[in-house]
């Protein structure tokens, strides 16, 4: 039994680390059942319907924001992250839980609002330089 | 199946327990509870015990048989964990052992302490209580995840921060007069308007304290009460229980919690009642925004409906349908682990007439409690009745 102290980083995750090489590399994908529903690996069933016959189909290239929050008091991983804005972003086949940063990181949380056109990528904590999913936003208004 | 009655309840008082171990506080309430019951301890044939992050605050996992000893009986002990429905989960066990005859008499409740870590780790200990590969690497917080839940709240059916402050000053109104609660203060809308940002568009008081505190009960069937010749009014005539996707962002409506749905169905049904024969609530309000969710979870309102509720009126203790009576989690404490239990507690007494809040619900017969883990991935709602 080890000590899951508060200060353990969190333990590998291969297929989660893989998605995110793909993500960086503007290959972000889902897995999608024969009956439409998408998840994000890893994965051996549907979350939705438990079939096993899963597929990569591509994320849409531009998401729309969905919900967010500008986020004052943040845990120990985000400390010097803060305050940011955490948002839901529907990305075609599934959502996807990131940090909304504008273009210019010293300005502070990006403006933002429902409805928005974001796009994906991978960025790093400024806390510990670990990877996150990052959106910026994307062309238009 | 048999009725199951709440023969006795008990509570430490919410709050900063800084020189306390978690045994103590479970301690505390198990003897309250027994105090109350009136049943001997060497009847109970399970403990049904609920935590979260015990093994974080106090490097203490294997409770149970810590706990059973800390309440003086030997039985079967198990640890249930649902995040902050942990207990809720303790007791629907205890509930449904008891109802098929397994056992007369369970003990049940939880136990959590927080304030002896540091409010960071704090923060990150009950943000694993999210997905950790989507959400909380992706920097959800607790209050950041119920924070992403008012803004699609407010994007779908309206409703502003100044709805939620309501909810906060009513809940901390309630919790005045309450001898267990952690605030005994009242809060005004514009204090509650006006407190620092936690994570937009939730301040510092739409968030619940963090808290230490146990609870306990003593479950037994209508037959040992009755042989027993016990005082026990109130029986736990229902109970339902619901899971939804663990992430947020997984879920069809993000303003909505169908695991709460779900559990309210399944204990209506498991009791015969309805949302309108319900006369008083005691809700999950780890966040004002979560009070409203669960408002309409039950039934009570239609979704977009439950963000008036506190301002017009119809839940504060003088309303038609009093809400968190008890000050809520939100002005009572949520000590995580033991929330679920500590909810079934006040409920119990305030329909047994001797509870500081009793006063605003004379009349009352049906009461409902609801208890959530996580974002309302996991949910669990009892019902009780007064049954003579």
């Amino acid at each position: 039994m080890s000590d899951d102290g508060a200060d353990a980083a969190p333990p590998p995750d291969r297929a989660h680390a893989e998605w995110l090489d793909a993500l960086a590399a503007g290959e972000g994908f889902a897995l999608v059942c024969p009956r439409g529903h998408g998840s994000l690996p890893p994965r051996r069933v549907c979350p939705e319907c438990g079939s096993s016959d899963l597929s990569r189909e591509a994320l849409d290239e531009t998401g729309t924001v969905e919900t967010y929050s500008v986020v004052h008091v943040p845990s120990p991983r985000f400390a010097d992250d803060a305050p940011y804005v955490s948002a839901v972003v529907d990305f075609g086949p599934t959502r996807l839980t990131g940090v909304l940063r504008g273009g210019d990181e010293t300005d502070g949380p990006p403006a933002v609002d429902t409805g928005d056109a974001v796009a994906a990528d991978v960025g790093e904590r400024a806390t510990d330089g670990e990877r996150l999913v990052v959106f910026r936003p994307a062309g238009g208004d | 199946m048999t009725d199951v009655r709440v023969a006795g309840v008990g509570l430490t008082p919410f709050g900063s327990h800084p020189e306390r171990t978690g045994r103590d506080l479970f301690a505390e309430a198990a003897l309250r509870a027994f105090e109350d019951a009136a049943v001997d301890r060497a009847d109970v044939e399970e403990l049904n015990y609920g935590n979260f992050m015990g093994a974080l605050a106090e490097h203490q996992g294997h409770q149970a048989p810590l706990m059973a000893e800390a309440a003086g009986v030997r039985c079967p002990a198990t640890r249930y964990e649902s995040a902050c429905a942990s207990a809720g989960v303790a007791v629907r066990e205890a509930v449904r052992t008891v109802a098929a005859g397994d056992a007369d008499v369970v003990l049940a409740g939880g136990m959590e302490r927080m304030t002896n870590l540091p409010t960071d780790e704090v923060t990150e200990g009950l943000a694993i209580a999210a997905d950790d590969l989507f959400e909380a690497r992706a920097g959800v917080t607790f209050p950041g995840a119920y924070a992403l839940m008012a803004t699609a709240y407010f994007d779908a059916y309206g409703g502003t921060r100044a709805d939620l402050a309501h909810v906060a000053s009513k809940n901390h109104a309630n919790a005045v007069p309450n001898e267990y609660a952690q605030y005994r203060k009242e809060v005004s809308v514009d204090e509650a308007l006006d407190a620092p940002p936690v994570a937009e568009p939730l301040h510092l008081y739409d968030a619940c304290p963090i808290t230490d505190g146990a609870s306990a009960l003593v479950l037994v069937s209508e037959e040992y009460a009755a042989e027993h010749d016990l005082d026990a009014p109130v029986a736990v005539t229902g109970t339902g229980q619901g899971t939804d996707r663990m992430a947020l962002g997984d879920r069809e409506h993000l303003a909505r919690t169908p695991a709460a749905d779900a559990a309210a169905d399944a204990a209506y049904a498991d009791a015969g009642v309805e949302p309108g024969d319900v006369d008083v609530a005691e809700v999950h309000d780890c966040f004002t925004i979560a009070e409203v969710l669960a408002l309409e979870s039950l039934g009570l309102f239609e979704p977009g409906e439950g963000i008036a509720a506190a301002r017009e009126g119809v839940t504060t203790a003088d309303g038609d349908l009093p809400v968190n009576l008890s000050g809520g989690l939100k002005a009572k404490g949520h000590p995580v682990g033991a929330t679920g239990g500590s909810q079934i507690a006040e409920l119990t007494r305030l329909l047994r007439g001797d509870h500081p809040n009793s006063g605003h619900v004379s009349d009352a017969e049906v009461g409902v409690t609801h208890n959530a883990g996580g974002t309302v991935a996991s949910a669990v709602v009892h019902v009780l009745e007064v049954a003579e």
